[in-house]
């Protein structure tokens, strides 16, 4: 009977909860904001890296590939620390915030892009000719034709792989961008108690459950469909 | 020009942080050769778990999964580093790194072996089921084998997402190559040791990666 009181006044202290709401509240929303401005920048330049990857202009396509693979292979923590504490000496300072966004920006940019272009080689080629002989452009095939269904193949592998980014808004913490982690933990050494870091924690998951259960939602549908 | 050569690629620095760095890449591939494995092994357990036949199993798996999914891996590991402690359980930080990585990426894992399982057709445990093969016997050498086929390009992804998620270990000061690197980037004030550590995780992942993406292409036609 002793380990229960224990453990609420470790994890669930109501005075800490109390005091401590309105900054992880504040913590939600500038992650809120921070995933909302990664999700949609990078998803748009993934779209247009792959649209021009569509032109097949090799010096151009070589470079939108070391690029994306770049991005892929190294942990968003390294560029993270980069481009925080290294542009400020060639002269270039960005908030940390602005640090944070650019980079999970272009990792997703990277990540889209590489499953646009995936789904746009899916789309078969009597797709380009049948419409190419109607009288479509390359351009007006492409727009019309093509994305439209690649797009709709991506959802599923996209949507998890924008959630995983998403969550990665936490590493912002270690440069100080004032998001949920950052608030629990300065939270956790002001009060001393365990209680803010399962206050974020919660928060994570009141925010993160519901795109993760519609990412598993997507995938079981178009999977059914594909059959 | 001169300014970025000299604070993102100053060779001197680079050679003199070298030690620090490669004594950090060890400590890296160490903690990928515990957390891969117990990744894949808890994967494969929980994928079984989440494939039961009695719904109640399935869903309370599935609930699990879904909430360490939902978790930021490093809001996990602080919270077993930093949050434990006041509770009495007080844990080096690799016991803290493996712990958190455990639930993280057998969760990830779990979902990629039961696509590959469910990818598997039902005629196949039948068929192997009617030589006379045990249940476990064609999980083994019949099912898995070509579960594990099927998905392997997602298995290969998820394992250069996992060697990428090491690096949050630094956080908590386990000396791995990001941590090596960021200590001597706070010493000589250049990033150049941050690039080294940077070329270290290409070196590691950049095949890995060319690899996944043709394996996916030719899936995919």
């Amino acid at each position: 009977m002793e380990a229960w009181p224990r453990f609420t006044e470790t994890f669930f202290k109501w005075s800490v909860i109390v005091h401590y709401c309105p900054a992880i509240a504040n913590g939600v929303v500038v992650t809120v904001e921070i995933a909302v401005a990664v999700v949609i920048t990078g998803i748009l330049l993934g779209i247009v890296l792959a649209f021009v990857r569509a032109f097949r202009v090799l010096a151009i396509n070589a470079l939108i590939v070391v690029f994306v693979d770049m991005l892929r292979a190294l942990p968003p923590l390294v560029l993270i620390l980069l481009v925080y504490f290294g542009l400020p000496s060639v002269g270039i300072r960005l908030s940390s915030f602005a640090v944070l966004w650019l980079v999970l920006a272009l990792v997703l940019a990277a990540f889209a892009e590489e499953i646009f272009w995936a789904g746009i080689l899916s789309i078969p080629k009597g797709q380009w000719e049948a419409a190419r002989s109607t009288g479509l452009g390359f351009l007006g095939t492409l727009a019309y034709v093509v994305l439209p269904q690649a797009i709709r193949l991506t959802v599923p592998p996209l949507t998890n792989r924008t959630i995983a980014i998403t969550k990665n808004t936490a590493l912002g913490t270690v440069i100080g961008v004032g998001e949920i982690l950052n608030q629990a933990t300065t939270a956790e050494s002001f009060s001393g108690n365990a209680t803010p870091l399962m206050m974020g924690a919660i928060a994570y998951v009141l925010l993160f459950l519901p795109v993760v259960a519609l990412g598993r939602f997507l995938e079981t549908r178009f999977a059914w469909r594909r059959v | 020009m001169e300014a970025i050569v000299r604070q993102f690629f100053n060779f001197a620095i680079m050679e003199e942080a070298f030690p620090l760095i490669a004594t950090g890449l060890t400590q890296t591939i160490v903690i990928c050769l515990i957390v891969i494995p117990l990744g894949l092994a808890g994967g494969l357990a929980v994928a079984l778990a989440s494939l039961s036949r009695r719904r109640l199993v399935r869903w309370t798996v599935i609930a699990g999964i879904d909430f360490f999914r939902s978790i930021p891996p490093l809001v996990l590991l602080i919270f077993v580093y930093a949050g434990l402690p006041f509770a009495g359980l007080r844990l080096s930080p690799m016991t803290a790194v493996a712990i958190a990585f455990f639930l993280n990426t057998s969760s990830y894992y779990s979902e990629v072996y039961r696509a590959g399982i469910e990818s598997v057709g039902l005629g196949q445990w039948d068929a192997a089921r009617s030589t006379g093969l045990r249940a476990y016997q064609t999980l083994a050498y019949v099912v898995l084998p070509q579960a594990v086929r099927n998905v392997l390009p997602d298995l290969l992804s998820n394992t250069v997402e996992v060697v990428k998620l090491t690096s949050i270990a630094s956080v908590v000061a386990l000396p791995e190559l990001l941590y090596s690197a960021d200590m001597a980037r706070s010493v000589t004030f250049n990033s150049s040791p941050i690039v080294l550590a940077g070329a270290f995780y290409l070196i590691m992942l950049w095949p890995i990666v060319r690899l996944i993406s043709r394996l996916e292409r030719r899936i995919a036609t």
